[in-house]
């Protein structure tokens, strides 16, 4: 149907899009490589000299480099399952015949358009206060001794901080996805006289693997870069406790001006994240008729 | 759709979504709460939920004492700025793939979302040199250049499955008729992209407004937008949990409400169509 001079037309529309994402993608990840071979530190300007893979072999034994590895999977992994286990049946929950519906989904959804930095600064002030806060005097009514959040459990207390903010983006998708659910065939089921949790399991179940697993995989590249958040509560600490792969690199570029190391690190990132891509974009690609 | 309902289940149902709804959004309202107690309320022990003496002297005094309006200011004009050159640059882009695909259009934008993909911290000191070098640091100008190609991709892909859904039939018949390509896109297409167009820079207005890591690190004062403003407060001096919440509401008032008007095109967005 297109006629060559659509054709045309239609390079020539792409290109600034096409050129500007190609600039964006290339040069800084190319200038990452080179500086991840140098030894360059923004303290000591002008002694750049080329060390090989020295700052990868420097990053990745670095017990730090570990810490942070595994802060960030369990940061991750635990927010993916909140999310998740509470997200499944708060969507069926929302779903089910409810006086104000739009109301509750309003209320549900609000957390998510809460920029991060009032988030975790609501949560660590208003909510996680060992003596003022919301959660200290809940803790009080039912006689227990407040938690500290962020000197006794600070990880969790950042997980709990980011899980709310992602729980409402994986209630709504996995809604919408009910809401396309064949209501015919539900009915046809329950006519048969299969049970609820039956239905449960081989209808809806099934029905709901792919939005799952599109959730997953979109949280999982948003949860690895998880930073606001901590730069506003810990910053990192105490400790490393609640230092992830993008708060060690952002403090070796930022705070100790280690350009090498910081951009072998960054690597190591862009390396992480692209596993996870690989899968998402298949997934993608595979519903995308053009 | 006749199912058959039982009143006990309608009233269950409803009882437990509430009690969840409320759960969820009492951060919200508690902040909200805090913004309009003085400083020894906001901190008391018990917490004074209703019965206090509400005050609005927080948002006056975040006004006055740290200059709210100049950094609202900086939100703006980066959400907004950023949005409207990605728009600029994303409608004929989408409109090229969805009307005059090619062979490799798929692979074009599946490429173009894996550059989403990319870890920011992965290029955060290339970035951060390049800025400083070019004295783009803590500049409105090179936080909506940044912030502008993060969403790109997004932009195009939102605007790309809107367009693909406007029936071909319609532009064929108007070709028919001897309309040229500039009229098609004025008087057919136009209209009907209407309501994309609408809600894809609604969405990403709200995504460059909530952006908090490019804006952590590459502004401090100046062009500082919201989300770093906020972040000041997070030194503790004194008494401040009534003025953190006051700057919060402000902060986050007008995009929750922008927000809850494109739940349906933020799954759009966010899943680029892998669910609908």
């Amino acid at each position: 149907m297109a006629t060559q001079q659509t054709q045309v037309l239609g390079r020539t529309l792409l290109a600034p899009a096409v050129v500007l994402l190609f600039i964006w993608m290339i040069v800084p990840l190319a200038m990452t490589i080179y500086f991840s071979t140098l030894h360059y530190s923004l303290l000591d300007p002008g002694t750049e000299s080329f060390v090989g893979l020295e700052n990868f072999r420097y990053f990745l034994t670095d017990p730090a480099f570990l810490t942070s590895l595994q802060n960030t999977l369990v940061l991750v992994g635990s927010v993916l399952a909140i999310t998740i286990f509470l997200g499944t049946p708060l969507a069926l929950l929302l779903d089910q015949p409810v006086i104000g519906r739009n109301i509750v989904r309003l209320m549900v959804i609000a957390p998510f358009f809460v920029m991060p930095t009032v988030s975790a600064l609501v949560w660590k002030n208003l909510l996680m206060h060992p003596v003022s806060g919301l959660f200290a005097w809940i803790a009080k009514l039912f006689g227990a001794t407040p938690i500290d959040w962020f000197t006794d459990a600070p990880l969790l207390a950042v997980i709990l901080i980011v899980a709310w903010q992602w729980l409402p983006f994986a209630t709504l998708i996995l809604l919408t996805a009910l809401q396309s659910q064949d209501e015919e065939q539900k009915e046809a089921a329950e006519m048969d006289g299969a049970s609820a949790l039956s239905r449960f399991i081989y209808l809806t179940l099934p029905h709901l693997a792919r939005p799952i697993t599109v959730v997953i995989l979109i949280e999982t590249i948003f949860l690895l870069t998880v930073f606001a958040e901590i730069f506003v509560t810990t910053g990192g600490g105490p400790g490393l406790r609640t230092t992830n792969i993008a708060f060690l690199i952002y403090s070796q570029a930022l705070i100790q001006f280690d350009v090498g190391n910081a951009s072998a690190g960054g690597l190591v990132a862009v390396v992480i994240a692209n596993i996870v891509a690989f899968f998402l974009v298949r997934i993608i690609g595979r519903n995308l008729e053009t | 759709m006749a199912r058959k309902v039982t009143s006990r289940h309608v009233v269950v149902s409803t009882a437990a979504a509430w009690l969840f709804g409320f759960l969820i959004f009492l951060p919200i309202l508690w902040m909200v709460l805090t913004s309009f107690k003085t400083e020894l309320d906001a901190f008391a022990m018990p917490p004074k939920f209703l019965l206090f003496h509400w005050t609005m002297e927080n948002y006056a005094t975040v006004q006055s004492r740290s200059d709210y309006l100049h950094h609202a200011l900086n939100s703006i004009m980066i959400a907004g700025g950023s949005t409207l050159i990605a728009m600029l640059i994303a409608v004929p882009a989408a409109w090229s793939m969805a009307f005059a695909p090619t062979k490799r259009t798929k692979d074009v934008l599946l490429w173009m979302l894996s550059t989403k993909m990319m870890p920011p911290v992965g290029v955060l000191v290339p970035i951060y040199l390049i800025y400083r070098d070019f004295g783009l640091l803590d500049t409105r100008a090179g936080l909506i250049l940044i912030l502008c190609l993060g969403n790109l991709p997004i932009v195009i892909w939102m605007l790309f499955t809107y367009f693909k859904e406007i029936p071909k039939d319609i532009l064929e018949a108007a070709r028919m008729d001897g309309a040229t390509i500039g009229r098609e896109l004025v008087y057919v297409l136009t209209p009907m992209a209407v309501p994309g167009l609408a809600s894809t820079l609604l969405l990403n207005f709200i995504l460059a407004w909530n952006e908090a890591f490019w804006t952590l690190n590459l502004s401090t004062l100046d062009a500082a937008p919201l989300t770093v403003f906020i972040a000041s407060y997070s030194s503790p001096e004194g008494l401040f949990w009534a003025k953190l919440s006051a700057a919060s509401t402000l902060a986050i008032a007008p995009i929750v409400i922008l927000g809850w008007f494109t739940q349906r095109q933020l799954v759009r967005g966010l899943t680029f169509g892998a669910v609908k």
